[in-house]
């Protein structure tokens, strides 16, 4: 295999980490805020902020990771990303800065306050949508490049059926895997009423989850018919995705082995994103950008690489230190510690 | 207008976030070390003092790391946004050590969090202690491999060109360019002191308008000590600087102290003003010292800004935020060693006011000359982003927006920075040092000896 390949894996990988850490955190502040519309906070929100206060830094720097890898293995995507997404992106980053500074904040007093929890809330939902924005434009159609240099066709992003659909999804997804994770996290805490609350967020958004990736489906077939049919022969890597899509959904209607429903949703998006990210290729930015002529020299490649390693050598042990203290430490999820 | 020039905007809403994520960035590489060192004593000496200010700390470097946390994500991003043909370019050349610094990044973040919510946890507190050490590494590693970046804009090495492509790309020639070691150096020790000034100051402003408690002096004693020692790294580091200069970047020193003629024996400017023909005037002239300052040898030749060709040359008016940055510097190591020299002999009192107030002004001072030095440093560059290959205008973006982003960023960082001295004020000001003493560690009495 050769380095690009490599590279794109990774950064795959990465993204795919990014995708689950932070739609447990996106979910659950849109959560947080409902419970507190509906009364419920005292019994949940407590379970939110003890999982997610020691990790949010940890998420956080998934995405970092991703962005700093994609321009560091493909500094060409550097260009047309930066031409094209200075609006959106921005946005997106004041929304991340206003979320994350509320972890530091909340644990001193703003939880009480109506409007930032509104802005954590409505962040959870806005983040993913924005984010979800640079993968529909990664697949052509919605930037040109002029004498002038790149532009984002703003009109026609904004008016087609498959970037909506895309938004849809990503929103319903994130509450998706929020709510099946806080399922098992209030399990593993003997938290009875919150479980019952989450359980039911499981169970009602399970079907949109299931409906919306059907429609980003169709609707790709309309919008990048090529890329539709590289996804259709790779029909067994979707399969197995509704596969453990039913599984997951089984033993969270069952009550039973909440842990292994979890890793049931995990294994689900895992084969959907790998699933299009395989076949979107060779494409990076359709159609400026390919895996090969995008890469960054052999050189550079192979070092990030070798350092990549490197560094998993050293975050992995750490990141499993982390999950016992904080995940799997029965007595601190309990609130004993 | 002004608000429609993408290059200018782009610059300026760069300034605006490094602006002030390096407020942020540099406590959150030295306050670590400082929470480490309070931590190790207080477990060492058994004195909850210690322990105590290092929990106070940590509670205070929470909030301001969060800010640094996405205001870093915002630089990151930006990057690319709003420099996307100089990220293109140099992406291929500089990719290893923003990865690295990610990492870096990763490995503080994890055990941030670990050290963060495990302070009641082992019964034995040097596990905790030992959670500290890594935070410490990690913060210190990212400022290491960011500065590397930094440097490598300033004396870019370690690949070809043939056309408009990079070819025969060395990582690690570029990562260890001849800028790297001395801004590393300067840049660490600087973060260390001015981390250290800070805490110095809330410790001598607490004793000024309340009393003065053993907890404050033992935590004035150990931060001023601090302080002396890391501004004396930090006045070496930046006389390599200046070495650094003289022989890579001419140039620079050169806007920096209104050296026009080549000249052996050239005399150290300091403040004045310029007339309509660049001649210097109402400055104090220190005769071979800028000789000395640039080779270690009053007799020295040093070039002048006219070797320069007029279209590569910086803005003049860098030389004052030089002369700041150094009357700053010498102000923090005078004071803290007066701090030092007075605790040592008995006979004098080292908490009397006129010093605590001396005292009391040298965390802010310290974060004013980081920004004066990291704007010399920057603008003394200027035209270049990469110095001798590609000017600041060809890499920005040609987005018509820029200007409206620059008002959004500014609100965002007004909002955060309120939020943030609200919440700082909220966690410290209905809880001092003393009650919180009293509640953790019932056994300690004020009137207990040092």
């Amino acid at each position: 295999m050769s380095y690009e390949y490599i590279g794109i894996t990774v950064l795959w990988l990465f993204l795919y980490g990014y995708l689950i850490v932070a739609s447990i955190d996106f979910g659950a502040g849109f959560f947080a805020y409902y419970a507190k519309l509906t009364k419920q906070d005292h019994i949940i929100n407590k379970l939110i902020s003890r999982y997610l206060s020691p990790v949010w830094e940890v998420t956080n720097v998934f995405f970092v990771f991703f962005f700093v890898g994609l321009v560091g293995f493909f500094p060409d995507t550097a260009y047309y990303f930066g031409q094209s997404l200075l609006v959106p992106g921005s946005i997106a980053i004041v929304l991340l800065a206003i979320r994350g500074s509320f972890y530091a904040f909340e644990s001193y007093g703003s939880k009480d306050n109506h409007v930032y929890m509104f802005l954590y809330g409505a962040t959870g939902l806005l983040i993913p949508a924005s984010l979800a924005t640079a993968m529909t434009i990664s697949e052509g159609g919605f930037i040109e490049e002029t004498a002038n240099g790149v532009h984002l066709m703003i009109g026609k992003l904004l008016t087609s059926p498959y970037s909506w659909s895309v938004v849809l999804l990503a929103i319903v997804s994130v509450l998706y895997i929020s709510s099946t994770f806080l399922t098992y996290y209030a399990h593993r805490a003997d938290d009875e009423p919150a479980l019952d609350i989450v359980r039911k967020y499981a169970l009602f958004w399970s079907s949109p989850t299931i409906i919306a990736s059907l429609t980003t489906f169709i609707a790709l077939s309309q919008h990048n018919f090529d890329h539709f049919q590289k996804a259709i022969e790779l029909w067994w890597v979707f399969g197995l995705s509704v596969a453990f899509f039913m599984i997951g959904l089984f033993l969270i209607y069952q009550g039973k082995y909440y842990g292994w429903a979890f890793i049931a949703v995990m294994f689900q998006f895992f084969f959907a994103f790998f699933g299009y990210g395989a076949s979107h290729l060779p494409y990076i930015i359709k159609p400026f950008v390919t895996i090969t002529s995008g890469a960054t020299n052999e050189t550079m490649g192979i070092t990030l690489i070798i350092a990549f390693i490197g560094g998993l050598l050293l975050l992995v042990p750490s990141l499993i230190m982390l999950m016992r203290m904080f995940l799997f430490d029965a007595d601190y999820v309990q609130g004993k510690k | 207008m002004f608000f429609e020039d993408s290059v200018l905007m782009s610059r300026l809403l760069t300034f605006l976030t490094l602006g002030f994520h390096v407020i942020f960035a540099t406590v959150g590489v030295g306050i670590p070390i400082m929470i480490s060192i309070a931590e190790g004593i207080g477990i060492k000496k058994k004195d909850p003092h210690y322990t105590l200010l290092a929990r106070r700390w940590t509670r205070g470097l929470t909030i301001t790391v969060a800010v640094g946390v996405v205001t870093g994500t915002a630089i990151g991003l930006q990057l690319s946004l709003l420099w996307p043909s100089f990220m293109k370019l140099a992406g291929n050349v500089i990719s290893l050590p923003l990865f690295m610094e990610v990492f870096a990044f990763f490995f503080e973040a994890i055990f941030l969090g670990a050290y963060l919510y495990t302070w009641d946890r082992f019964k034995n507190p040097i596990y905790h202690w030992l959670l500290s050490i890594p935070v410490v590494i990690g913060s210190t590693l990212s400022a290491f491999f960011i500065t590397t970046v930094n440097a490598f804009m300033n004396a870019p090495q370690g690949f070809e060109t043939e056309g408009d492509k990079l070819i025969a790309v060395d990582p690690f020639a570029a990562m260890f360019n001849p800028a790297t070691p001395t801004k590393v150096a300067h840049v660490i020790s600087s973060s260390y002191l001015t981390s250290a000034a800070i805490l110095a100051t809330i410790a001598a402003f607490i004793m000024l308008v309340r009393k003065s408690t053993i907890y404050h002096k033992k935590a004035l004693k150990l931060t001023v000590a601090a302080t002396f020692i890391f501004a004396v790294a930090t006045a070496v580091a930046g006389d390599s600087s200046a070495k650094y200069l003289a022989e890579y970047q001419p140039e620079k020193l050169a806007a920096g102290e209104w050296h026009f003629e080549t000249e052996k024996n050239a005399d150290l400017i300091i403040f004045g003003t310029l007339n309509e023909n660049n001649e210097v005037e109402n400055a104090i002239r220190i005769p071979g010292a800028l000789s000395f300052l640039a080779h270690g040898d009053f007799n020295a030749p040093v070039e002048g800004l006219n070797e320069t060709p007029e279209d590569e040359r910086p803005p003049l008016w860098i030389h004052y935020m030089f002369d700041f940055m150094v009357m700053i510097g010498f102000y923090l190591v005078g004071i803290s060693f007066l701090f030092l020299i007075f605790w040592k002999m008995k006979r004098w009192n080292e908490y009397n006011r006129w010093l605590l107030t001396g005292l009391a002004a040298v965390g802010p001072l310290a974060m004013l000359a980081i920004e004066f030095g990291w704007i010399f440093a920057e603008v003394g560059r200027q035209p270049w982003i990469l110095r001798g290959f590609m000017t600041v205008a060809e890499g920005a973006t040609t987005s018509p927006h820029v200007g409206l982003m620059f008002l959004l960023f500014l609100g965002l960082y007004i909002v955060l920075g309120t939020g943030c001295l609200v919440v700082l004020r909220k966690i410290f000001k209905n809880n001092p040092a003393e009650l919180e003493l009293e509640s953790r560690y019932p056994h300690v009495k004020e009137s207990d000896k040092e």
